[in-house]
């Protein structure tokens, strides 16, 4: 006869709150969830954020123009550049003035550079979040050799300053067009090693496809942008359609998920929208480059920045989604008040929705193909 | 549709619900009405402003009147819309999360820094600041405290001159 050594009465079966972070490898950043679980089943998150916040919007109504750009690079500090380029945008827009040639070219360039030092960290770290270390190390060694170009031309590796209202800090240093060149041909084969290293390896797939569908109108209500929403098949870039700056003039591609692994939307897509709009990127840098005019990069810098009152809302492709820099002008040197539409701040907002009914273990995925920046989230 | 075309359209769905703003392209609607204008936004086909892009709260400096601009966009038929609410201080606005979920989370930061209330939000606590922050920082008339958890907070500022 069984001894019924166990009093059932007494196992509780209800839900379980788990707490993870703020403290945590996986959370990229301050980031502290609350998980409701069942067993192991996630019913419901509650993220938690705002470790990371640093005033940045009340800082900016006692800064004039000029004064914030540094402030926006420590906002989205895994892609410096795209904040700097997407505040200068909102402000030329306000100041309404026309840019020389080559410093659009020279912004597409090096944005375009930034993608792919952002989407190998956002890449790298993802292959870390679900176990596979080595593409860590090698994403983050061709990142370095972004950053390497970014050092030469403005002195610094992570926070630049090099995007201004107007114009750029510098021209660019001797050989750079080169250098460039060099990176991009050492570049594309790398790419073929990493999807033979990382996206088409069994235990990869199997941890990634199918998990974490995020369906292409939820996505949209929720707001999520970017590589995050294209990778449900959302055909929406703005560097296609609505061009900013001088991108009608190249010729891309959008990468959209596909469901080739799974799902469309799953987290695998979303990871490999990624790698491919690092090739796209490579394509716009190349085409960039071939048609590099001469000129003088500081005509267009104004003396001191005062548009007139009223209101503008830029938006720009960013590594991380749409972002957008709400200006509101009253006439002065300094913002009455400058909102800035954070992409990873909406992409995080849909995780609880679309990590119901898995696992903790693929929370981390399904987080990890968010690709967040928490000093972009929390500002 | 241009802004014109849209202003058109909201006329003549609501009439006189809606105004324009001289000399800008932007919507202001008063507290009653935006939960009946928020639904034509959403649901006619022919808006069809699917993707709200942004909540901003402002503060016109005159400590009374608080706003929130509302910046829509539509994925279908590629048009831009702004709308400004605006409240005096204490009164709410209807929420928007059921329509767009996006709202809420910007509607917890527009509470959290510029204490604006909003009607009918699931779940409306502070969300960049820790929950037992005083007062609504980005306010212009917002003053620092002295002591957070009986800890002095440092104001000499000299060194930033």
């Amino acid at each position: 006869m069984e001894a019924n050594l166990i009093d059932k009465s007494v196992i509780e079966t209800g839900e379980m709150v788990l707490n993870m972070g703020p403290q945590h490898p996986s959370t990229h950043g301050v980031l502290r969830l609350k998980i409701h679980t069942d067993g192991e089943v996630v019913s419901k998150i509650e993220p938690i954020i705002g470790y990371l916040h640093r005033c940045f919007e009340k800082h900016c109504e006692k800064l004039s123009y000029e004064q914030i750009v540094p402030f926006t690079d420590r906002c989205d500090y895994l892609a410096s550049m795209h904040m700097d380029h997407a505040y200068s945008i909102a402000v030329e827009r306000l100041l309404d003035i026309e840019l020389p040639g080559r410093v659009e070219y020279i912004r597409v360039i090096i944005a375009e550079l930034q993608r792919i030092a952002s989407h190998l960290v956002a890449v790298g770290t993802f292959g870390l979040d679900v176990g596979a270390i080595t593409p860590f190390t090698w994403t983050i060694r061709d990142r370095e050799r972004v950053l390497d170009l970014f050092e030469t031309l403005c002195g610094a590796r992570l926070l630049y300053n090099y995007i201004w209202p107007g114009g750029v800090s510098h021209d660019l240093p001797p050989k750079f067009i080169e250098r460039t060149l060099d990176f991009l041909d050492y570049f594309d084969p790398q790419i073929d090693e990493l999807n033979n290293l990382l996206t088409t390896n069994k235990i990869f797939i199997e941890r990634t496809a199918d998990v974490g569908i995020l369906p292409p109108e939820v996505g949209i209500n929720f707001g999520v942008s970017g590589p995050s929403l294209r990778g449900s098949g959302v055909n929406f870039d703005l560097r296609k359609n609505e061009p900013y700056s001088i991108y009608s003039k190249f010729d891309f591609d959008v990468p959209l998920g596909r469901g080739e692994m799974g799902t469309i939307g799953d987290t695998w897509d979303r990871y490999y929208v990624r790698v491919l709009e690092m090739r796209e990127s490579a394509k716009i840098i190349r085409q960039a480059c071939a048609q590099l005019p001469d000129g003088d990069v500081h005509a267009a810098l104004p003396k001191k920045i005062r548009p007139n009152a009223g209101e503008v809302y830029g938006r720009y492709e960013s590594a991380r989604g749409d972002v957008g820099f709400y200006i509101m002008s009253n006439g002065k040197n300094i913002p009455m008040r400058l909102k800035m539409r954070s992409p990873a701040f909406c992409n995080l907002s849909v995780l609880s929705e679309i990590s119901e009914g898995w696992m903790i273990s693929d929370v981390i995925a399904i987080l990890g193909s968010l690709d967040i920046v928490l000093g972009e989230i929390d500002r | 549709m241009t802004f014109e075309e849209i202003v058109a359209f909201l006329d003549n769905k609501a009439n006189g619900k809606s105004s324009v703003i001289e000399g800008k392209t932007v919507i202001l609607v008063s507290p009653e009405n935006w939960s009946e204008i928020s639904s034509i936004l959403k649901n006619e086909s022919k808006l069809n402003f699917d993707y709200l892009m942004c909540i901003s709260a402002y503060d016109k400096g005159d400590n009374k009147v608080y706003g929130a601009a509302y910046n829509f966009y539509s994925t279908v038929n590629s048009h831009y819309l702004e709308v400004w609410v605006e409240v005096e201080d204490g009164t709410s606005i209807p929420s928007v999360a059921e329509l767009w979920k996006a709202a809420d989370w910007h509607e917890r930061e527009a509470y959290d820094m510029m204490g604006i209330k909003f009607e009918g939000h699931p779940d409306l606590r502070r969300i960049l600041l820790s929950d037992d922050w005083e007062g609504y920082p980005l306010r212009k008339n917002y003053k620092e405290p002295d002591y957070y958890h009986g800890l002095p907070v440092p104001k000499d500022k000299s060194y930033w001159d």
